[in-house]
Parts: structure tokens; C-alpha cells; sequence
């Protein structure tokens, strides 16, 4: 991979060309190439159907700012800048974002034995004063996403009935789905290989 | 047509983490097999995929299934260097039992089992959860992969540093980075978009 192509999870992990993570990153260059072509399908496809660049980057802010991960957050922030009604949505969207922080994974489990382990936390929901600007479907795709990032064991057909609902159709309940669970990879990927990386600087201790 | 949710009656719906096989009930409608186009077949990459009720809801979007699917592939099955094939889904079974995958674990919990033969630890897993015992290696490989999937996510140099002293080379620690990490991908599509059985074949 030429520096113009390089790929996102290794450019947001600031892994350096020529150094050894980047030459054991070669070692599964399908993996590399491919979790490449996700982000390509999900932000650059040939087709965006009825699911817009601008639903796309904003969607994916918002899930890499309510991981804490700041630098993918505004990876994708510049991103939705670009698209022509973007720049309206960042400062909702970074009010959101911070609205959205907690720790997880929480949530219900089937009631049973697994029921001493619920764990209750945010049910997160877009403040009434920003839905004139984010717009409903939006506020139910960033709703979902609060959802599937935090308490994923809690999702149910009725959220899914709720995004038919605010204008989602099946096909784009499918790559919505998709782009909040990549980002769920995408940012763990990075700062996994963010801290191996930091441990392999020099002057490091190897511990 | 399509755009409306599927209600599943839920009857066989298991309550507990099991090595046991399991079905999977969607709740969109998946693609019938006689509607899949070439770039459809192309996305499920095996042929086999189409008899997936998943599988044929993923391949809805074929080109972020195709990819996905192939990520996959290589962070599992390409054992030529790096983790064990039992430790990668190890990692999978750990990170689907902090996220409450009940589905994603019984498949990589039984995988785990199989490549290790250690099907006793792995159902202690899966029974006490991921603060159970397994010894110093697993439970290095289990704690990383624990503190990756938690949001914030809480992986550091402290997680490293066990895999180091657990005998995990840079490279084997990056196998267990892209598994767990892999399953955090994973687990929300399968909870979100359908519902696990104990009625197999589903």
C-alpha cells in the first residue's frame, strides 16, 4: 500500500511506514485490505442508495465520540464537514456526543439465570432541542447506534420498528447496523494497535 | 413490501451461555434465494452463505458483507503465523460473553473447545463468566479481550504486559487485538438484527 492509500485503522493508529507492527500488520494484509474495503463500502460506495454520506459520517462520529476516541471522532467530523449540509450538524453533533458518554456494556439479559448479571445504565435519547437540526431520522439512527455501542444485548425488534418507522427501509437498516458495528472494530483496532505500538517506541521499557 | 420487522415467537429462546449448537431467528426479511444477483453471490463469497438467514440479510449491502467476511476469514483462519486458532477464539468467546452474545458464543465457544480440547475451562467461561480462572495464559488473552470490548475502552500497556509475560509475541498480540476487536463487529449484528433458538436448523 502506496502512503496516499494507506488505510484508515493504521493511519488513525499512527503506525509508521516501515516499522515492525506495520511489518507484522503485513502478515494479515487480507484482514488490513479488507476491514479497508468496509470503510470503502460504507463511506465511499458506488451506490449510497437511500443512506446519505452526510447520515453516514455523522452516524459514524458519533459512535468512535461516545467511545472516547476523539481522533476518529473527528476523522469522520471532517468527513461530514465536507458534504454539502454538514457543517450544520458537527456542533449538534458534539453536544450529542458528550451527552451519550458512559461505560458499558450494559443491559438485560433473557430473564433467567443470567438476570443476577442486568446491569442497568443511559437509555440514551437525542435532546428535544436538537431534533429540529439533526432531523428524526437521524435522531433514531444516533439513538440505535447509543444502543448497540452500549447495551447491545438489550436490542429488540421494536428498535428496529423504530427506525422503519423514522424512515429507515430494511436494505438501509442493514448498512446503518453495519457502520455502527464496524466502528465498534474499527476504534478498538485502533487503540489496540495505538498502545502495542506506544510499548514498541523507543526508550520504552518492554516490561 | 419488505420494510417491516418479523416477530419471532421467542419460545425456544435459550436463557444461559452454551457450548451447545443454536439456531437464528431474523427480525428484518432477509433476501429470498431466488432474488440473489451475481453481485449478491459476490458478497456471500462462500455459495453455502445462502442458506444462512443472516447471511441473506447482510447481503442486502453485498460489498460491506464481502469485506466483512473476508476480514474475517483472515483474523480466524489464517494460522500461518501468530495465535493459536484455539486462543483467537477464545478471544471471540470472551468478547461475546462481556457483550451478552449468547448466539456468538456457543459457535466460538464450541470452536475453542475444539482446537484446545479444553472444553471444561472454556464451559467455566461461559458458567462464571470472564473472571474465572483458566490459567495464565488464557486469562491474559481473556482480559485483554475483556478491557478491549469495554466502552471506554480500557485495553493498555497493563493488558500488554500480561500477554508478554503470559510467552505472546507483538505479533500474537495483534491476533488477539483484531479477534476481539472482530467480535465487537460481530455481536451487535447479531443482537440487533435477530434473536438465537435452542431449536437447531433455524
Amino acid at each position: 500500500m502506496s502512503a496516499e492509500t494507506r488505510d484508515i485503522i493504521g493511519l488513525l493508529a499512527g503506525i509508521a511506514p516501515g516499522s515492525s507492527l506495520e511489518a507484522i500488520r503485513e502478515r494479515r494484509s487480507q484482514a488490513r485490505e479488507n476491514a479497508q474495503k468496509s470503510y470503502l463500502a460504507l463511506f465511499e460506495p458506488t451506490d449510497f442508495e437511500t443512506f446519505g454520506a452526510t447520515e453516514r459520517h455523522a452516524a459514524a462520529a458519533f459512535v468512535a465520540g461516545v467511545h472516547g476516541e476523539p481522533e476518529v471522532a473527528n476523522f469522520y467530523l471532517a468527513g461530514l464537514a465536507k458534504s454539502v449540509d454538514g457543517p450544520a450538524l458537527v456542533e449538534a453533533l458534539k453536544a450529542e456526543i458528550e451527552r451519550g458518554k458512559t461505560s458499558g456494556p450494559y443491559g438485560a439479559f433473557p430473564p433467567g439465570p443470567l438476570s443476577v448479571e442486568d446491569k442497568i445504565g443511559l437509555i440514551y435519547r437525542v435532546a428535544e432541542a436538537r431534533k429540529a437540526t439533526l432531523g428524526a431520522r437521524l435522531a433514531a439512527a444516533l439513538e440505535h447506534a447509543h444502543l448497540l455501542v452500549f447495551r447491545p444485548r438489550d436490542a429488540t425488534a421494536a428498535d428496529l420498528q423504530v427506525l422503519l418507522d423514522a424512515g429507515w427501509p430494511t436494505t438501509a437498516i442493514v448498512t446503518l447496523s453495519q457502520l455502527i458495528a464496524f466502528l465498534a472494530f474499527q476504534v478498538r483496532a485502533v487503540a489496540g494497535l495505538r498502545a502495542l505500538g506506544a510499548s514498541l517506541a523507543p526508550g520504552k521499557s518492554r516490561g | 413490501m419488505d420494510d417491516s420487522i418479523v416477530i419471532q415467537t421467542s419460545e425456544n429462546q435459550p436463557v444461559a451461555f452454551t457450548q451447545d449448537e443454536l439456531g437464528w431467528l431474523p427480525w428484518l426479511h432477509p433476501l429470498p434465494e431466488a432474488e440473489l444477483t451475481e453481485r449478491h453471490w459476490a458478497g456471500l463469497v462462500d455459495r453455502s452463505r445462502s442458506k444462512s438467514a443472516y447471511f441473506r440479510l447482510l447481503v442486502r449491502d453485498p460489498e460491506v458483507l464481502e469485506a466483512r467476511t473476508k476480514t474475517d476469514k483472515d483474523i480466524f483462519y489464517n494460522t500461518a503465523n501468530g495465535l493459536p486458532r484455539a486462543e483467537r477464539e477464545l478471544a471471540a468467546a470472551a468478547t461475546s460473553r462481556t457483550n451478552g452474545c449468547i448466539y456468538c458464543a456457543s459457535v466460538h465457544s464450541r470452536f475453542a473447545t475444539v482446537h484446545s480440547r479444553r472444553s471444561e475451562d472454556v464451559q467455566r467461561l461461559l458458567d462464571e463468566g470472564v473472571g474465572a480462572d483458566l490459567g495464565a495464559r488464557w486469562n491474559a488473552v481473556v482480559r485483554a479481550s475483556v478491557a478491549l470490548t469495554a466502552t471506554p475502552i480500557a485495553f493498555g500497556q497493563q493488558n500488554i504486559e500480561e500477554l508478554r509475560r503470559a510467552g505472546l509475541d507483538d505479533a500474537e498480540i495483534v491476533d488477539v487485538i483484531d479477534s476481539a476487536a472482530f467480535f465487537n463487529w460481530a455481536n451487535r449484528l447479531m443482537l440487533s438484527l435477530g434473536e438465537p433458538t435452542t431449536k437447531v436448523g433455524a
